[in-house]
């Protein structure tokens, strides 16, 4: 196929504006397949708007944007073939369970047994138990799992992610960070949006920093950190974070492991 | 149109008519507002109101299926505001579906909800004395036109479903369909009415609609009102069609 040879999301000039309101003013930028690249900005820079052109949910004044090799505005169709959106908040069903969810989504790809696929992620995503119960009694970082969950049935080689941590408790946004990092090491595009510079950090290949409508800063950590001044040697005793404090107090998600590797942290 | 549209309708449908037998209180709500209506019309004022011949109960039922309808939409549009709020819609719409069918199968869903409600309310009224001579023929037609009239209103009910900024906004609208039938003959003969008030009774929809479903039901000539119920129903289905559709598409562009 020759759109596999393309770069996963291409975007030139792209422009939006709500009516007085110019949100983007002129947004470049390149995805590289099998990348996780982050859109990095404060409230109100932009992020939501290119996520949403992107997964064609809404037209861009001018420019051009390509994923997958399609066109947004011309193969919409095709485009949305490609892709997988979990929005800001999380898109579940609250009155069926995490499983009808699953299965919900596995029919609306036109799946073979949606049953298995469904069954395979609630295992995959540490939801096994909770499969059956309704999403409403599900927990903020169960609710964006099984989100996430969704957006992989059928496997889209691209995924968006708006904001996946917002509102989350430090457990939960290490669980999504390492399912982010496992959706990279399967081999799907991630773009995801954020305003946290630690989960940007994190997770990204490369970061981009969208500020006022523009992208005024692209390339990897590395490259990003010597836009400022050279890094002088400096004797600090490392103190734990208050993260690492409360993580290994409450004992992390409670998986062998983690916990463990926390506490270690706490008494460096 | 997609070639999935009919098997994402299907799937789609499943899932808001999961909602409804797992909020089975949405129907017992709709259901509950007409009949406590009827007890009290038939039993608190109906002994006061001269319909002639024809029981009060008899009389009356028409209207109250109407209500049941106009109160049932509330839902409709409720349940398609949740989606919107809740992302689920945005979710469907960047998928590779046919996107029409997230629409329509709210609506098929609104025409399930609202036919179990009728019937809930026609048992009532069985309990309530209310009888009918009418044959299989005459019960279909009344069947007919309850469809039509709750897809009517069922698209009106999309607008505000797509539109609202709160719940209560997108269930707020219908409180003057509600109302309407209070204005026509669905609970007294409008002969008794002062003059505007009764040109406007005798010539809103829901004055035909009800005549139309009475006649059927006691087995008298149904006349013109068929007709222009009918034409009342089919007019506001493709108008509210035309509006909700136009609404749908600035919604998704």
């Amino acid at each position: 196929m020759a759109t596999q040879q393309a770069p996963a999301i291409q975007v030139y000039g792209l422009e939006k504006s709500y009516k007085e309101l110019q949100v983007l003013r002129g947004v470049d930028f390149t995805v590289a397949r099998g990348s996780i690249f982050a859109l990095l900005g404060s409230n109100g820079a932009g992020k939501t708007t290119a996520v949403k052109i992107l997964s064609t949910l809404l037209k861009a004044d001018a420019g051009t944007a390509r994923v997958n090799g399609f066109d947004v505005a011309a193969q919409a169709a095709d485009v949305r073939e490609s892709i997988s959106l979990t929005g800001q908040f999380a898109a579940v069903d609250e009155i069926l369970s995490g499983r009808e969810n699953l299965v919900l989504v596995a029919r609306l790809r036109h799946l073979k047994n949606p049953g298995k696929i469904a069954d395979d992620l609630l295992a995959r995503f540490s939801l096994a138990d909770a499969g059956g119960r309704k999403v409403s009694t599900y927990s903020g970082g169960m609710r964006r799992r099984l989100d996430i969950a969704m957006s992989l049935i059928g496997n889209p080689p691209i995924i968006f992610l708006d904001e996946p941590t917002t509102g989350l408790d430090p457990q939960a946004r290490i669980e999504v960070w390492q399912a982010v990092r496992e959706l990279a090491e399967n081999g799907a595009t991630v773009l995801l949006t954020t305003q946290y510079l630690d989960e940007a950090e994190q997770l990204a290949d490369r970061i981009a920093i969208l500020h006022e409508g523009r992208i005024i800063v692209n390339g990897t950590l590395a490259e990003l950190k010597q836009l400022l001044p050279p890094a002088k040697v400096q004797y600090v005793e490392k103190q734990p974070t208050l993260e690492d404090v409360f993580l290994a107090l409450v004992g992390a998600d409670g998986k062998d492991g983690d916990a463990g590797k926390h506490r270690i942290s706490v008494r460096k | 149109m997609s070639k999935h549209f009919v098997g994402d309708t299907a799937v789609l449908l499943g899932r808001s008519l999961r909602h409804i037998t797992r909020s089975v209180d949405t129907i017992v709500t709709t259901a509950i507002m007409p009949i406590a209506m009827m007890l009290m019309f038939v039993y608190v004022f109906g002994g006061a109101i001269n319909t002639g011949s024809v029981s009060y109960v008899n009389y009356l039922l028409p209207g109250i299926l109407l209500i049941t309808v106009a109160s049932g939409i509330a839902y409709t549009a409720f349940r398609l505001f949740m989606d919107m709020k809740g992302g689920i819609f945005e979710r469907f719409q960047s998928m590779p579906i046919a996107r029409s069918s997230v629409l329509w199968a709210h609506v098929l869903t609104s025409l399930v909800a609202n036919l179990i409600s009728l019937v809930v309310v026609v048992l009532v009224a069985l309990l309530m004395g209310f009888r009918s001579p009418a044959g299989v023929l005459a019960w279909l037609s009344v069947a007919g036109i309850l469809i039509l009239f709750t897809l009517a209103l069922t698209w009106i009910a999309v607008i505000p479903g797509l539109t609202a900024k709160s719940a209560d906004g997108a269930s707020a609208f219908s409180y003057p369909l509600i109302f309407l039938p209070f204005l026509s003959s669905a609970f007294v003969p409008t002969d008794t009415m002062p003059g505007p008030l009764r040109v406007f009774a005798e010539h809103q929809p829901v004055t035909s609609i009800v005549n139309a479903i009475r006649n059927l039901f006691t087995q008298q000539p149904v006349g013109t009102d068929i007709w222009i119920a009918l034409a009342w129903c089919a007019g506001i289905l493709i108008v509210a069609y035309g509006f909700a559709m136009n609404t749908y598409h600035r919604k998704i562009s």
